[in-house]
């Protein structure tokens, strides 16, 4: 069984978890449709470790990973908060 | 040595035959290149010699000819989609297929079988129904049948109703069929040889040369190599691949498993596939179960196995067919699938000027083979996208309009 480790229940069974996609920035909601379908449907679909969003479904807890997606590795694990830690307003 | 033998091996009448001869220099140009020796762009390059006469015509590889997902897939041939754009365009492909080995003169080991969609739920029936008419209105042979129907086809098929996922119905396609995976690849690729394309493979594409939107060059581990057009038919490295050429795509790699059992004598006639379970099964000519499940939860560019994917996949197989439950596994394998939002492909133009792409084959790639060889060619020698594949453009994610594909295999609903 491939584990990995939850910020905040420690290592769990990969079975447990979602996968969420890469870590990306939103744009603007005033942005235009082309950045907007860009940003729904395009994906950089990296090789090599990238930053994505994961849930321990059991928990609804979601996190960030970073994982190699050539090896299956998984890097590190760390909560949202270090990435957004401050309330972002939209106009 | 029996004498015998030795008149057939001195007759001409019994000529050795290699299929594909020793790889040559690569030429400083070609009229077309394509990146990737699988069956799609062997297809390609065969439709290209045939139909349009073009024969300065490259094909590359980084590995061994057809050794990516043409060698992967579970071999299942069926055009009971959902969307008329998908009906339509995976209707020519079997209609294709149905006549390939004659065209070839080759043995594809065609086999129609008729195929299943099992429906488990209200949902999944709706589904079948809403396909059957589909595919009626399109001229495509299926039709919703329910359980007595289903045990008279197959009835090896549990259909008790004392299990997890009773069977309440499902979509029946016709002409449903397997062929041999390989076979397909080797027929495209000895026919696109005997008119001339080359096929290198061995042949790693490192990066492309584009100036003012335009490609004219496709560089690689043996040299650079001019070229007029290009056509990119990799699944599994499609965004590293459009990388080089300075593209994104809506795709995300995701690994895709199967697995076959011990050989055993012919029991099981139609392919059956089941939609909520993720799982889809057939007996090949050999007489081993060739079986998949869903493509894995997250994405990688790695073809390990799991044990996950066995406990889900095996799990669901002993409720349909308990009795295969004291059968050995005999090989597990992946391939990596290029997966859309909506389930549909990609083909056609690319942001760089005669740069062709034929990609997010997902889960759907061997069964459209011999139409998308066939309509890409058409693409890449007029310079115009066919009415065919017109809807599966890149550029429909930007004018909102996928062609959400619900009878794609593999993936949820």
């Amino acid at each position: 069984m491939k584990i990995m480790n939850c910020p905040m229940n420690g290592p769990r069974n990969v079975s447990e978890f979602v996968w969420g996609g890469e870590v990306r920035e939103m744009p603007d909601p005033a942005a235009s449709d082309h950045e907007w379908a860009e940003y729904v449907f395009i994906e950089n679909n990296t090789k090599g470790v990238v930053r994505e969003w994961w849930m321990h479904a059991p928990t609804s807890y979601w996190f960030i990973a970073e994982r190699n997606t050539e090896t299956d590795e998984i890097v590190r694990t760390y909560p949202a908060t270090e990435l957004y830690n401050s309330r972002r307003e939209f106009k | 040595m029996p004498f015998g033998l030795l008149k057939y091996a001195l007759s001409k009448q019994y000529p050795g035959e290699r299929h594909f001869p020793a790889r040559k220099e690569l030429r400083p140009s070609y009229d077309v290149v394509i990146v990737g020796a699988g069956g799609h762009g062997l297809a390609a390059a065969y439709y290209l010699a045939r139909e349009w006469n073009i024969t300065n015509v490259a094909v590359l590889d980084k590995g061994y000819l057809a050794g990516g997902n043409t060698a992967r897939n579970t071999a299942i041939i069926r055009s009971n989609y959902l969307t008329p754009e998908g009906v339509r365009f995976y209707d020519e492909s079997v209609r294709l297929y149905q006549d390939l080995a004659n065209e070839f003169d080759y043995n594809l080991m065609y086999s129609e079988r008729g195929h299943f969609t099992l429906a488990h739920t209200d949902a999944a029936m709706r589904t079948a129904r809403w396909r059957a008419e589909v595919n009626k209105h399109m001229g495509v042979k299926s039709e919703l049948v329910y359980p007595d129907e289903i045990a008279r086809i197959c009835p090896q098929l549990n259909m008790s109703r004392d299990v997890r996922y009773p069977i309440l119905g499902a979509l029946y396609h016709y002409p449903g069929a397997i062929a041999r995976h390989d076979a397909v690849a080797w027929g495209y690729a000895r026919g696109a040889h005997r008119r001339g394309v080359e096929i290198h493979t061995h042949t790693e594409v490192t990066g492309f040369e584009i100036d003012n939107g335009r490609v004219n060059a496709v560089r690689t581990n043996r040299g650079t190599i001019k070229c007029g057009k290009v056509l990119q038919a990799v699944a599994g490295m499609t965004s590293v691949v459009a990388g080089m050429a300075g593209f994104k795509l809506p795709i995300r790699t995701i690994p895709l498993q199967a697995c076959v059992t011990e050989p055993v004598k012919p029991f099981l006639d139609p392919i059956i596939v089941s939609g909520s379970l993720h799982v889809y099964v057939s007996q090949s000519a050999r007489g081993e179960l060739v079986m998949g499940g869903s493509v894995d939860p997250y994405s990688l560019y790695n073809t390990r196995s799991t044990l996950d994917f066995k406990e889900e996949l095996i799990m669901h197989m002993l409720e349909l067919f308990p009795f295969i439950g004291r059968m050995r596994m005999l090989r597990q394998w992946a391939g990596m699938a290029d997966m859309t939002p909506d389930f549909s492909p990609v083909m056609g133009e690319t942001p760089v000027q005669n740069y062709y792409i034929d990609a997010g084959w997902g889960t759907w790639g061997f069964k459209a083979t011999p139409v998308c060889g066939k309509r890409m060619a058409e693409t890449v020698a007029t310079g115009k996208v066919p009415d065919l594949i017109a809807p599966f453009a890149l550029e429909r994610f930007y004018r909102f309009a996928q062609v959400g594909e619900k009878g794609a295999a593999s993936v949820g609903h």
